[in-house]
């Protein structure tokens, strides 16, 4: 895509510009019926029916006419609060949010720009966010939401130690930092995924078990720094209320809502991109349609879906965690565990590659 | 071009701007955001000039840095406490005649200086190469930094550690 624009309208920054917008349509579209999916799927959970009265059986318009009812509601700032910032925060945080799409690679034409240091930029873009949310936390002058900002600050900071450790077992295998390139190199077929061992002969069998560990951790700390249960601690609303969208109202309320929903499909679609194969079909190039750039398109939005259903799926069956459990299970299993990934695969790579 | 150097100078207003609102500005928390534009703007610089990789390090390392100062901004200052510290001039004579001199010694370098001006390059790939240099060139440098930060971090977690 980024070839075709530059053939028509050349080589200047108004292709840049174009660039991102399908990704910002796709992220609002997904916002809207990804809150409607929550519902539904912890409605069915836990044995309720969920919205049914809106737009048919399955509640279809209940999240348009939500945001309706929220772009109506006045703006209400609490005295005392530090107007300029608390009016920033929820932007800061979507702009945080979104910024991580520009490396989200689609497909194989459509990615928003192919860093070559692709990955590093989105780990660092996505910790962005807390930024805005101990901003939120500090401005509204309230103490529920100062220690939610707070409690989001050590968890995010914790917490990407141990992203970074578990995508960098990918990185080593596939040597690069790249986003398509990750794609590129798994191609061939389910059973070349990383999360298989990527291509190789018949020896990358000792890697699976190190691969899916790599994977359940990347998923685990990516949750918490999304702030979902059971690490949504800066929110836990039987603790503190709501965290740091307390004293929100109306739009900038509904800002926090599609600021984490879009981080949600953000780091599922880099679970994807790095273990699941990307826009790769699983069938690799034996039905060379299912592997079109179109098609690549559905595979990859599939994955990230199936992804983020297992969020929603934790969200609704795991208890939160409390903070020492939280701190625990960060830095006394996932990062030891990490380690011995990399260890492991650095031995695989030694001796077999 | 001409959009790289619109570019160049929102991003060097942007720097300039927040600087000095990090400078002046009465509240520690103000002061810590808008040092966070500062280095994001700085960053933006470094795009501009090729060095992608120390532009996103830049991000990664002061997000880190400048959410730790904020909280410390929300211990000292916090609203709810009410105990109310603002930053305030003090020494003002003995500032002056430093940050002139540290200014008149800084403009003299900037206009003595025979500057090496590079013709521009194409944007290559940085991370690869950078990974080189610092296991085999900068080996030693390498590691000495790699042991400092092992050794600071077996000291904050001897100090943090409960004493039985």
């Amino acid at each position: 895509m980024e070839e075709f624009l530059k053939s028509i309208i050349g080589d200047n920054i108004i292709t840049y510009i174009i660039m991102p917008i399908p990704a910002l349509i796709f992220v609002s579209l997904f916002a809207l019926y990804a809150v409607l999916a929550e519902r539904k799927v912890s409605a069915w959970i836990s044995n309720r029916i969920g919205p049914n009265r809106a737009g048919g059986k399955m509640g279809l318009l209940q999240t348009i006419l939500d945001g309706i009812k929220l772009v109506q509601k006045e703006f209400v700032s609490p005295v005392r609060s530090d107007r300029f910032l608390f009016k920033a925060a929820p932007f800061i945080i979507f702009t945080a949010a979104f910024m991580g799409y520009a490396v989200i690679p689609f497909s194989s034409l459509y990615i928003g720009v192919d860093l070559n240091l692709g990955l590093f930029y989105f780990f660092s873009i996505t910790s962005l966010g807390v930024i805005g949310m101990l901003m939120a936390g500090w401005a509204s002058n309230n103490k529920y939401s100062l220690f939610g900002g707070i409690r989001s600050v050590a968890q995010i900071i914790s917490y990407e130690i141990p992203t970074a450790l578990a995508a960098l077992v990918v990185v080593m295998l596939a040597g690069t930092l790249s986003m398509q390139a990750f794609c590129v190199a798994q191609d061939g077929g389910i059973f070349n995924w990383f999360i298989f061992g990527g291509p190789g002969g018949l020896s990358k069998i000792i890697l699976i078990p190190f691969m899916i560990t790599a994977c359940v951790i990347l998923f685990l700390s990516t949750l918490a720094e999304t702030n979902r249960t059971p690490f949504d601690i800066p929110e836990a609303d039987s603790e503190l209320v709501a965290g740091v969208h307390l004293e929100y109202s109306g739009m900038q309320f509904a800002m926090f809502f599609f600021a984490e929903y879009a981080q949600m499909f953000a780091v599922a679609g880099v679970i994807a991109t790095l273990f699941l194969g990307g826009w790769q079909s699983p069938f690799g190039d034996l039905v060379p349609f299912l592997n079109s750039p179109v098609m690549q398109i559905i595979w990859f939005l599939a994955k990230g879906f199936f992804l983020v259903f297992v969020q929603i799926w934790m969200r609704w069956t795991l208890p939160r965690v409390r903070v020492d459990q939280l701190m625990t299970i960060c830095w006394k299993f996932l990062i030891p565990i990490s380690f011995v990934n990399i260890f492991v695969v650095a031995l695989y790579i030694i001796f077999f590659k | 071009m001409i959009y790289y150097t619109i570019l160049f100078y929102v991003f060097a207003v942007l720097a300039v701007a927040t600087a000095f609102y990090v400078v002046f500005a009465k509240n520690v928390i103000h002061s810590a955001f808008a040092l966070f534009g500062t280095l994001f703007a700085v960053a933006g610089l470094f795009v501009l000039l090729n060095a992608d990789f120390i532009a996103i390090t830049q991000i990664m390392v002061y997000v880190g840095g400048i959410l730790v100062l904020m909280i410390f901004g929300v211990m000292l200052t916090t609203k709810i406490a009410d105990i109310d510290i603002h930053t305030k001039n003090l020494n003002r004579i003995p500032a002056i005649l430093f940050s002139t001199g540290i200014t008149v010694i800084l403009i003299f370098i900037l206009f003595t200086t025979k500057w090496n001006i590079k013709p521009q390059v194409q944007n290559q790939e940085t991370v690869s190469q950078i990974g080189k240099l610092m296991l085999t060139t900068y080996l030693l440098p390498f590691e000495i930094a790699s042991i400092v930060l092992l050794v600071a971090l077996v000291g904050s977690a001897m100090y943090a550690r409960k004493t039985k």
